[in-house]
């Protein structure tokens, strides 16, 4: 406990943390006095003087702390992120492994995965509206799409490159048919799951909170997900409430991201630096 | 066309297996296409516990006979004994890799998502011969004898190289192979690391009873380390010349400064000078 509280002392305390602290607190001022540019220039400088000026945004954030809905939202969209997510990397690793083993799978299953990879998942909304019973199935599907397409691409990317010799090593020594894919394929290709699962999630974000701008779920007091409580501000005018949901919407992915590695890297030991 | 088996037979080591009969070997890549010839009715014949240094330049096929070995490839024509065991021939153009012969590779096949321990345990865990405890005392004993102790629970990429390639040699020797083939498995190490692998292989030999193939293109090396010097022709490899290096086994790093050692240098690396630049002028024809 004392060793990681002096770690985390060490980190908080580093030169790097200082750097950030600083870079951030200088955009937070120019972004301050660009919105303010009004007042004290006489006129609006372009594009920033129209956004809302970070004091007032932090204040309509703090009225939204309190609020039910504005945290359901937080939680609708982590939920159909963590869903989507899932299911993609449920689907796809396997499904991944499997076109990178077996040639027949490959030459089957690949013309058709190529034509729907390049699809954008937004393109798919209308479809999956028709298709799933519920909206948040709907919003669901779409959010596996996003992710699906690159864990599947880098899970065959990666076990496709495994080096030869890995093989040739494992075969001299005895190893059968699933030892080699359980010791050998499997670890080979868990850091470019790692990859494809953290470049997945970027993108599960990116499409959630489309999807949840055009299907519109909910309404605005029980919340409809991060994207839509956007949309709902913009519809309502609250300009700050736009730039807290923006906001929001980067702290959720960092800190998916930041979960991501942690995970990745327990699941890799041997690429850690010790 | 086959210049080779005027060695007279001498004991060597207690070894009583591991001998390998290379017989009139053929290997055409692609034969129904640009038929290239990798290896020209080459005949090797090798003692058990025999250390037996393949020298040729780079890319003549020495490989390809490695391969053809360890099961890795098919040949065309010819035969390949172990024991006066088939491994592969006529009907069976390809060998059936197995555990009593493990190829040491050129830039080593450590897994390196598994514990250097974990490694070298891999070969007995597949086998499924002796229980979990056993095969870790066995890997430990080994692992301490060779000089790796305290990196057992290192992954590969924790410890140097030339570390590396002991593990990687433990690792091999723990499936108590017949035969180890090395496939130019110090190529990418400093001379200083050379040297000290060197003697250490010949200690881990010396407390093993194990053919060795092993293909160089490091004349020092070969002299050195081998009982014998099978010389290659470049693209398609055949024997040019067979050395018996008379220098006494065990040897140490005094060896490589005595003047019978010298002497062999000199006698040698003529031919492996000529064959070189052969190789070389090929290589600038086709590039």
């Amino acid at each position: 406990m004392q060793k990681f509280l002096t770690r985390f002392r060490r980190k908080l305390v580093s030169r790097a943390t200082l750097r950030a602290v600083i870079a951030l607190a200088v955009f937070l001022l120019l972004w301050e006095l660009g919105s303010r540019s009004k007042a004290w220039l006489g006129f609006a400088l372009p594009w920033v003087g129209q956004v809302p000026a970070p004091t007032a945004v932090l204040r309509v954030w703090a009225g939204l702390i309190a609020s039910k809905g504005y945290w359901e939202s937080w939680y609708l969209s982590m939920l159909r992120v963590l869903v989507g997510f899932v299911a993609a990397m449920v689907i796809g690793i396997p499904l991944g492994l499997l076109m990178a083993v077996s040639k027949t799978f490959n030459s089957l299953s690949f013309p058709s995965f190529e034509i729907l990879r390049p699809i954008p998942p937004l393109a798919w909304v209308p479809v999956s509206i028709i298709f799933w019973p519920t909206q948040e199935l709907s919003i669901a599907f779409v959010t596996f799409l996003g992710a699906f397409f690159t864990v599947v691409i880098n899970v065959v990317g990666g076990a496709k490159s495994i080096d030869g010799r890995y093989f040739q090593a494992a075969q001299a020594m005895g190893a059968s048919q699933w030892d080699i894919f359980r010791r050998i394929v499997l670890p080979a290709t868990l850091p470019s799951i790692v990859v494809g699962s953290s470049v997945g999630m970027g993108i599960t974000w990116n499409v959630v909170v489309a999807a949840e701008m055009i299907s519109g779920g909910g309404n605005s007091s029980s919340g409809g997900g991060l994207g839509f409580f956007i949309w709902n501000s913009y519809v309502g005018g609250s300009y700050e409430q736009i730039v807290v949901g923006m906001i929001s919407i980067g702290i959720a992915g960092y800190a998916c991201s930041e979960v991501l590695r942690a995970l990745g890297g327990l699941a890799t030991p041997w690429l850690q630096k010790r | 066309m086959n210049a080779t088996i005027e060695t007279p037979v001498r004991p060597r080591k207690v070894a009583t297996q591991g001998a390998i009969r290379i017989e009139d070997v053929v290997k055409i890549y692609d034969p129904d296409g640009a038929a290239v010839m990798a290896v020209d009715h080459c005949s090797i014949d090798i003692q058990a516990g025999e250390i037996c240094m393949i020298v040729g330049p780079s890319g003549c096929g020495k490989t390809t006979l490695l391969n053809a070995i360890a099961g890795f490839h098919s040949i065309t024509s010819g035969k390949i004994f172990l024991d006066d065991q088939l491994l592969c021939g006529p009907d069976r153009p390809m060998a059936a890799p197995g555990s009593d012969r493990v190829v040491v590779f050129q830039n080593g096949a450590l897994f390196p998502w598994k514990s250097n321990l974990d490694n070298v345990a891999f070969g007995p865990m597949m086998a499924r011969k002796m229980g979990k405890k056993e095969i870790y005392e066995k890997a430990r004993g080994m692992m301490a004898d060779a000089g790796l102790g305290g990196t057992e629970n290192n992954f590969p990429g924790e410890v140097s190289s030339g570390l590396r390639r002991r593990v990687e040699i433990v690792r091999a020797l723990m499936n108590d192979p017949k035969v180890l083939l090395f496939d130019e498995p110090y190529r990418a190490l400093d001379s200083l690391t050379k040297s000290v692998m060197h003697e250490a292989l010949l200690e881990i030999y010396y407390k093993n009873k194990v053919t060795i193939f092993f293909i160089t293109h490091d004349l020092e090396e070969a002299i050195f380390l081998g009982h014998r010097l099978v010389i290659m022709t470049s693209r398609p490899c055949r024997p040019k010349k067979i050395l018996e290096v008379d220098i006494p086994h065990p040897r140490d790093y005094s060896v490589l400064t005595s003047p019978r050692f010298r002497e062999l240098m000199e006698e040698t690396s003529a031919v492996v000078h000529e064959e070189a630049k052969k190789s070389f002028a090929a290589g600038e024809k086709e590039g």
